[in-house]
């Protein structure tokens, strides 16, 4: 047991260290930008006094690295500074409490979650059915045919499949709301409703990966010498596939789910911007659009986080999954 | 809730029509091992196939499915164009490629044909398209298909867009500069990527740790994420230094993928630096660009010349997102991505005029088709090389 302990500890460690480092990244691709952050936030006719204040108030007159500890100890502790829309419009017309990045985010974080739930719940169970389908009825046409779909539809851009289920399922049939218009007072029958179709999309993209790992994981197996004893006592094969193939694949597909979820969180924005979702990549692409720096690190970080802690879920997963680390002899 | 019932109703029948068919089989034909061996699982696929395909007839017979018939003609055309080809390519050229040809799957032919439509648009658009590609026309808001009665005009075949820029043109024109720009940065990713990957294969010690953990970083970062964060900076950079932002996307982009180059380039010059002829050629005291170039890398064309094609699609894509996010490829360049994002509120017409909606799916499925030919080719490729038979 302790060998697998040390294992995940390993792991974890590798995985606070990854992040501390890419925080470094983040932090110092900010710092890369010409001139500096006061002329940015206020325009071209700022007077030298505003800017001077500006630069006290961000502390942007202190060395680069007390500046980096600052920021660290600001995310970690959930205070993301206020962005630089707010700052301009506080500046300009003065007075008034600021909305900081991290209430502008937390609202938009739980959208972007709860999308990427619904995918999962819709694309999980389907690329495992259809998966273990294609192993059992392989090189036949329904093999083919899926293989032929999936490797078109990962293929695709994800705006080609969003604006494809718009025209078929929202447009020439309206069964749901092109636009998924999300708000807090929604029921919860229709929240699901309007996050539906940015959740096919989705689904349709990861789909492919998911269900050709698990295919190719399974038929791997079906050489070995148990599965052959398996067919041999006269099991059917389905039993075969899913008694004693699935349970042996199933590290692999542990891990191409978790990295199909990483990309859930992360690769959202496009369809988060065809759907008007009110999510986070929406507010990432129009922080980028007006290089509003301070939301674009958040926004950055949280993502990377989330790419690396599903990542090292995927990691550990696969290793509890292995009886031969549980149990060493 | 209805069509849940009428799912759930389906489902029932199917079910009483794969049972009908097995037993029928059964008693017809009873020790015939098709039907007698047959699951039921196997019976209700079969039924299950019968049903789509009479549905789909039933469907294309519908005057209201325009693009349902649309999509299904353009399946038809693009299946028989392939077939017509690969006959081609078996009958004509030399015995080598006569022989790919007669092992090749009809997918993969569709990919090379489509690869090479896409190479004759992209290098001759200046000679193909009948308007510039920022040349403002006289009319805006053209509809495709050329019919004056339904709003169209002969002289612009698929139209004009919002500021009277002709569709056609601009479609051809995005072939020059949204491929052309994504084989330039995935040629770029290669170069960096694979010497340095094989750099560190053959020199190995701390050269080969350093750009390990460095590419380790910046993998861990998504790269569509990461690519925008760079872009942010780099349109102020633009902005000072008067450089066009394209330029910047381009280089940004290639360091990224670089890094999954260099993975593949090191794993594989790694298998290849232990072999004896590399020891021989050490022996013989040739130099560090003799070893990676002349040794190394021809025997790593079969690995990278598939990542070639997946990579490229991977940039292809993400620069397509990127110009369709609005920070990529800038205009007046007429660019799919761009065209998409501009086109995009015609689809709410198609109910009216399906016509009207078919720009922004065309610019989409441009950028589509390319990356699903290139996928089948790659595939193929894979499969072929791999000798593997499931």
């Amino acid at each position: 047991m302790s060998s697998v302990l040390k294992i995940i500890l390993q792991r974890l460690a590798l995985g606070v260290l990854t992040l501390f480092i890419v925080s470094v990244v983040i932090f110092l691709a900010v710092n890369a930008l010409p001139g500096d952050f006061a002329q940015s936030i206020l325009g071209q006719g700022a007077t030298p006094e505003a800017i001077a204040a500006i630069r006290k108030d961000l502390g942007l007159d202190q060395p680069l690295f007390t500046r980096y500890l600052t920021w660290l100890a600001g995310m970690l502790t959930g205070d993301l500074g206020v962005s630089f829309a707010q700052m301009n419009f506080q500046n300009s017309m003065g007075g008034g409490e600021m909305e900081t990045v991290a209430t502008q985010i937390a609202p938009r974080l739980y959208n972007t979650l709860w999308l990427a739930a619904v995918t999962a719940m819709i694309a999980v169970p389907v690329s495992i059915a259809l998966g273990v389908l294609s192993a059992l009825y392989r090189n036949s046409l329904f093999d083919r045919a899926t293989n032929i779909f999936t490797l078109s539809s990962i293929s695709s851009p994800e705006f080609f499949l969003a604006y494809i289920l718009i025209l078929f399922l929202a447009v020439l049939n309206p069964l749901l709301p092109s636009l998924s218009n999300i708000y807090d007072e929604l029921s919860f029958a229709e929240r699901f409703q309007r996050t539906l179709l940015p959740a096919l999309t989705l689904t349709l993209v990861v789909t492919a990966h998911m269900m050709r790992m698990t295919r190719a994981a399974i038929i791997n197996l079906l050489a070995s010498p148990y599965i052959e004893m398996a067919r041999l006592k006269g099991m059917s094969p389905i039993r075969v596939i899913v008694k004693h193939a699935l349970p042996n694949a199933l590290a692999p597909i542990i891990n191409v789910i978790a990295l199909n979820l990483a990309y859930l969180v992360t690769g959202v924005v496009v369809v988060e911007v065809v759907f008007v979702y009110p999510g986070i990549g929406q507010l990432f692409v129009d922080s980028v659009k007006i290089r509003d720096i301070p939301v674009v690190q958040a926004c950055c970080l949280i993502f990377a986080s989330a790419y690396v802690l599903l990542n090292l879920t995927a990691d550990i997963l696969s290793i509890i999954s292995n009886p031969r680390l549980r149990h060493p002899k | 809730m209805s069509w849940w019932l009428f799912i759930i109703a389906a489902l029932a029948v199917v079910s009483v029509y794969a049972w009908v068919f097995r037993t029928g089989g059964r008693a017809i034909r009873p020790n015939n091992p098709f039907f007698r061996d047959m699951p039921f699982t196997v019976a209700f696929g079969y039924m299950l196939a019968m049903f789509s395909v009479f549905g789909a007839i039933w469907l294309y017979m519908q005057d209201g499915a325009v693009f349902f018939r649309w999509a299904v003609q353009g399946f038809i055309i693009f299946a028989i164009a392939a077939f017509a080809f690969r006959q081609f390519g078996r009958y004509v050229g030399t015995a080598g490629t006569r022989k790919l040809f007669r092992q090749m799957p009809l997918t993969a032919s569709f990919g090379i044909l489509v690869i090479i439509i896409y190479a004759i648009f992209a290098i001759f658009a200046g000679a193909i398209a009948p308007y510039g590609q920022e040349e403002i026309l006289g009319a805006a808001n053209v509809i495709p298909g050329g019919d004056p009665a339904l709003g169209g005009d002969p002289l612009y075949p698929l139209g004009t867009d919002q500021i009277g820029r002709d569709i056609l043109s601009r479609l051809i024109f995005g072939a020059q500069n949204t491929v052309g720009i994504a084989f330039i940065t995935t040629c770029l990713a290669f170069f960096i990527g694979g010497s340095l990957g094989f750099l560190a294969a053959t020199l190995g010690g701390w050269l080969d740790q350093v750009l390990s953990r460095a590419v380790d970083v910046l993998m861990a970062i998504p790269a569509l994420i990461f690519a925008l964060l760079l872009m942010t900076i780099a349109s102020v950079w633009a902005n000072e230094l008067g450089i066009p932002l394209t330029f910047f996307m381009v280089l940004i982009i290639a360091v990224i993928d670089s890094t999954r180059v260099f993975r593949l380039a090191r794993a594989v010059g790694q298998n290849i630096v232990v072999m004896d002829y590399i020891e021989a050629a050490k022996l013989r005291g040739e130099g560090l660009g003799y070893l990676v170039f002349r040794e190394i890398l021809p025997n790593a064309t079969a690995p990278l010349l598939a990542e070639f094609g997946l990579r490229f699609c991977f940039v292809f894509l993400t620069i397509a997102s990127l110009s369709f996010l609005g920070v990529g490829i800038q205009p007046p360049l007429a660019d799919w991505g761009t065209m998409v994002k501009q086109l995009a509120p015609f689809i709410n017409f198609a109910a009216f005029a399906p016509l009207a909606a078919v720009t922004p799916l065309l610019a989409a499925g441009a950028i589509a088709l390319l990356t699903v030919a290139v996928n089948f080719v790659v595939d193929w490729m894979l499969h072929k090389s791999s000798g593997l038979k499931e």
